[in-house]
């Protein structure tokens, strides 16, 4: 295949992502935003295995076979509720595949002797393949124990090592004179080990610091890096597709990331640093007064007997896996002419729209799935919200107390309802470890119990 | 504790404190309801009603020997002298202009809770039966009118001819007066609406009124701390008086709701303006209880000028709809009740910490407490939606130095890059400078449910990293091949769990 042809390949398949990600923007158009997506790298792939030596072919199949078969598997085994997982693990292996790309470049280059004529030519190949590895490195251990984390294998908890933000900077610092150091000698395989393994633990470390409660930002985070990872490669083999993709993916990421930080009023540079912000202090014992239960009768009864209902869901409804029970209430309730919509922070879940991807699976029409901007101005005429394992999403506390490690968050401002019922397992606090005033609050009541097992007991008295 | 809820003796009332449906709320607050017999029966209530709802219907004695009691109008001396030592009265006062009643009811030990001075916070609005007993007023003024205007209110082409709509205006749009102007307004009429407070003129037109606007130089505001309008300076009244004569002899309607708190109703309407009304017109002076704001009102009826206007002065106009404001009247005291007993547990605690109580507290074991001392309402927000700007102001302003900063390093640095590398990596930084504002531009009109499936779907094109692992394997050098096929491996997986895994959620995503 002609060098001319192939380029003409990688733009359509360029311009087939760009539609891709367009077509998301709305639900109508995104199924075909996805179908534009796949055709776009169909194109990629065969023009690429076309220019390929033909002796190569078997490899390229068994791989290639294996990869699918694996990633049909997991693609269509997972539940709705790991999709963060999913996603993290993803995002190690596009890591790791840079960190390869990056060593097979290397070795082609020097030990090939493969090398570029000039001597600049040489040195920003040697930065370029530098700076790949580095990113892919972060990305590929920082999403393992992003994935570990969410799956509960790591505490979610943030590792607050003493003196970390000194130890990153030293890494910084460090792998930034070995790439000076890298480049003058011309490439050394010793300080490329070096700094690998540096970065390995750099990214270790970066997303070990980040607790449980930000990780939408993290996972946002390592998206945009993973697109960086795949943009860098591309520059070391210059090749144009790698780095319009790598590019659309990298500035994704950066706005995911940007968005969450946004909904949690959290600048990124304090969520990246890990901890929940720099002024933790610790948890005065304020006396909030006492909670209020209501029985699953009363709740049913309650439910019955109002116009409009707002349930407002939360990472809890994901780990109890009530969204198919609390998708059956609202059909119910709607069937008995109840206006029921949901109200969806930005961060509710583990992974930017988790929510959505939840309660579309449970077949909730979308349109009654609405933003927190959306659903917020109504919630005064609203009779019932029922708060499905969430916390800090609804914190009052964001809005009324200045010293609040979440003080000025915007916040899903359910107690301006008549009634709001919370499901939840005990009163201990949410991942922000803040105390949530709004179970004390006078038209507040608690349901305590799994979700599920409530919702469902719920179920069979409405 | 229980409550008592007494028969109305005041003649021509049809309101009772409790219906059914507040005797359920209030037991479940830990009370218990005894009701007089025949207590809601002018209001369509019965006593199997109330039965049914949990209350027991008992002699007038016994409700009277409650240790709370609520009611609708102030007791009159017979029913004070039934009042047990210790209990609590919760009624409508008027503290203000009924000194000797506040000087009866001092001497005994009781507590009593006026139901017209909870004061005007936005906590205290679930309990405000002022408001509520007028919007249902507003209601019945404009039914009144119309029930005595012998005309339509809409304007109608039938072929017996032209019906030109009435003309109505409101004098004080207050809560009985916007209840008026919406009322008058769904009955098809053309209505126009006057108050000092100018604050209330977006009210007045969101209620389909027009706003009558004085023909007067100086910005004269008659709004108070407390949300009642004040008295105002002559040359204001003059003018006022002018509008008013004007528009007498064009409207077919009055209604007047000016009332100054404790002061008596201001004469708007003199009987010289009502002499130059058509005849059949009606005005309804819901000030009467005050005085009145018309000349030729008589309170508690209606009289007929020479020239056959109509002038309503009736007092009960809420409680000419008995079942409604009953209803309301009881929810106000249900609200109340919840206040009274935070514990929900069946017992009071009037805390006079508390600004509500402070200002219903009349009366407190013996003690006059009237009047209360003034709360400020409707300047403190003001002030404080003003603190919190410069703030933000600040905020803003750091981060944008910090991105021009940014910028000139960028092209700084994009300029060295310039000057020592190859012109082919600037072509390759063109393409990956524009694919990112492409990406920008693109990703920030994604669709917030969708950002799951956007990163899965980023994931997958970010496989792409296939095509550099591809190139590498077919190579001499076992390492590189070794690697370069787990490189592929790998990125497979990515390529096609992304894909697929997004098709499969978005195959969820569905419309009704």
């Amino acid at each position: 295949m002609s060098l001319g042809l192939l380029s003409a390949a990688y733009i359509i398949a360029g311009v087939l992502f760009v539609f891709a990600l367009a077509g998301l923007s709305k639900q109508e158009s995104a199924r075909r935003g996805n179908k534009f997506g796949m055709v776009g790298m169909a194109i990629a792939l065969v023009a690429t295995i076309l220019t390929i030596d033909p002796h190569a072919y078997v490899y390229i199949l068994i791989a290639m076979v294996i990869g699918a078969l694996i990633g049909t598997r997991v693609a269509l085994k997972v539940e709705m509720t790991g999709m963060p997982e999913l996603i993290a693990s993803l995002h190690s292996l596009v890591g790791l595949a840079a960190v390869i790309v990056g060593y097979n470049t290397f070795i082609h280059i020097l030990a090939l002797g493969n090398m570029a004529s000039l001597d600049s030519m040489l040195k920003i190949e040697l930065t370029e393949i530098y700076l790949g590895v580095f990113i892919g490195g972060v990305t590929f251990t920082g999403s393992i124990v992003a994935f570990g984390k969410l799956r509960g294998i790591i505490t979610s908890k943030a590792l607050c090592l003493p003196g970390r933000n000194i130890m990153n900077l030293t890494a910084i610092i460090l792998v930034l004179a070995g790439m000076v150091l890298f480049v003058i000698m011309g490439g050394n395989l010793i300080i490329l080990a070096v700094m690998t393994v540096i970065s390995f633990l750099l990214g270790l470390h970066l997303v070990a610091a980040i607790g449980g409660a930000d990780m939408p930002v993290v996972i946002s985070m390592l998206n945009s890096y993973s697109g960086w990872a795949a943009a860098a490669a591309g520059f070391m083999l210059s090749n144009d597709l790698l780095i319009i993709t790598g590019a659309l993916v990298g500035s994704s990421g950066a706005i995911l990331s940007y968005i969450m930080c946004q909904a949690m009023n959290r600048s990124f540079i304090s969520v990246i640093l890990g901890g929940f912000g720099g002024t933790k202090q610790c948890a005065v014992d304020i006396d909030y007064g006492e909670y209020r239960e209501m029985s699953i009768d009363e709740v049913a009864e309650l439910l019955k007997n109002s116009k409009s209902i707002v349930i407002t869901p939360g990472y809890g409804m994901a780990v109890a896996q009530a969204q198919y029970p609390v998708a059956d209430i609202t059909r119910k309730l709607r069937e008995r002419g109840i206006n029921v919509r949901f109200g969806i922070h930005p961060v509710a879940g583990r992974l930017p729209g988790h929510m959505n991807v939840l309660l579309a699976e449970a077949k909730v029409p979308y349109d009654i799935v609405l933003e927190m901007d959306e659903i917020n101005e109504d919630f005064p005429d609203t009779d019932v919200v029922l708060v499905i394992g969430a916390n800090d999403t609804v914190n009052p506390s964001a809005k009324e107390d200045p010293n609040s490690p979440i003080a000025g968050m915007p916040v899903l401002e359910v107690w301006k309802a008549q009634t709001v019922i919370n499901f939840k397992r005990s009163m201990n606090p949410g991942y922000a470890g803040v105390q949530n005033p709004l179970f004390f609050k006078e038209n507040s009541y608690m349901c305590f119990g799994d979700a599920k097992a409530t919702v469902e007991e719920i179920l069979k008295k409405i | 504790m229980i409550i008592g809820i007494p028969k109305e003796s005041l003649s021509g009332e049809r309101r009772v404190a409790a219906t059914p449906k507040s005797v359920e709320q209030l037991k479940k607050l830990g009370f218990d309801v005894i009701i007089e017999k025949g207590a809601g029966e002018e209001a369509s209530f019965t006593d199997k009603m109330y039965e049914a709802s949990g209350a027991k219907v008992v002699s007038s004695d016994e409700a009277w020997s409650a240790n709370l009691i609520y009611k609708v109008n102030a007791p009159d001396d017979a029913e004070l002298k039934q009042i047990k030592d210790g209990s609590t009265l919760v009624s409508f006062i008027y503290p203000a202009q009924n000194p000797e009643l506040v000087d009866k009811l001092s001497r005994k030990k009781i507590n009593v809770l006026a139901m017209d001075m909870v004061p005007r916070i936005s906590r205290a609005q679930a309990l405000d039966a002022l408001s509520s007993m007028a919007n249902i007023g507003g209601y019945r003024a404009i039914i009144e009118a119309s029930h005595n205007f012998g005309r339509f209110f809409t304007g109608q082409i039938t072929a017996a001819g032209k019906v030109p709509p009435a003309k109505v205006l409101i004098i004080g749009a207050g809560v009985a007066g916007l209840a008026a102007i919406g009322t008058a307004n769904s009955l098809g009429a053309i209505v126009r609406a006057f108050d000092t407070r100018l604050e209330v003129a977006e009210q007045i037109e969101s209620m389909g009124g027009e706003f009558l606007k004085l023909d007067f130089p100086q910005d004269e505001d008659g709004s108070t701390s407390g949300g009642y309008a004040k008295v105002m300076s002559d040359e204001f009244i003059a003018a006022e008086m002018k509008l008013f004569a004007e528009q007498a002899r064009d409207v077919d309607i009055i209604v007047t709701t000016a009332l100054i708190p404790g002061k008596p109703a201001p004469k708007l309407i003199s009987k010289e303006m009502i002499d130059t009304m058509k005849p059949g017109s009606v005005i309804v002076d819901m000030a009467a209880g005050a005085g009145g704001n018309c000349g030729y009102t008589v309170p508690g009826e209606l009289f007929v000028t020479e020239n056959g206007v109509k002038c309503i002065g009736y007092l009960d106009l809420a409680s000419r709809l008995p079942g409604q404001s009953s209803e309301m009247y009881s929810t106000n005291l249900v609200n109340l009740t919840k206040l009274l007993s935070k514990e929900k547990d069946g017992n009071i605690n009037i805390d006079l910490e508390d600004v509500v109580f402070r200002n219903m507290s009349v009366i407190n074991d013996g003690d006059v407490l009237f009047p209360p001392p003034p709360i400020s309402v409707t300047a403190a927000p003001a002030a404080q939606a003003a603190a919190p700007v410069p703030e933000a102001v600040k905020k803003e302003k750091k981060p944008s130095k910090a991105k021009y900063i940014l910028a000139v390093v960028a092209v700084i640095l994009l300029g060295l890059i310039g000057q020592t590398a190859p012109h082919e990596l600037l072509g390759h930084f063109t393409v990956f400078a524009l694919a990112i504002i492409v990406g920008y531009y693109v990703v920030w009109n994604v669709t917030h449910a969708l950002h799951t499936p956007l990163m899965s779907v980023t994931n997958a094109i970010s496989g792409i990293i296939i095509v550099g692992a591809l190139l590498q394997i077919a190579t001499d050098n076992m390492v590189v091949k070794v690697l370069a096929f787990i490189g592929v491996l790998i990125a497979s997986i990515n390529v096609i769990g992304g894909f697929t895994v997004t098709q499969r959620m978005l195959k969820m995503f569905s419309k009704e």
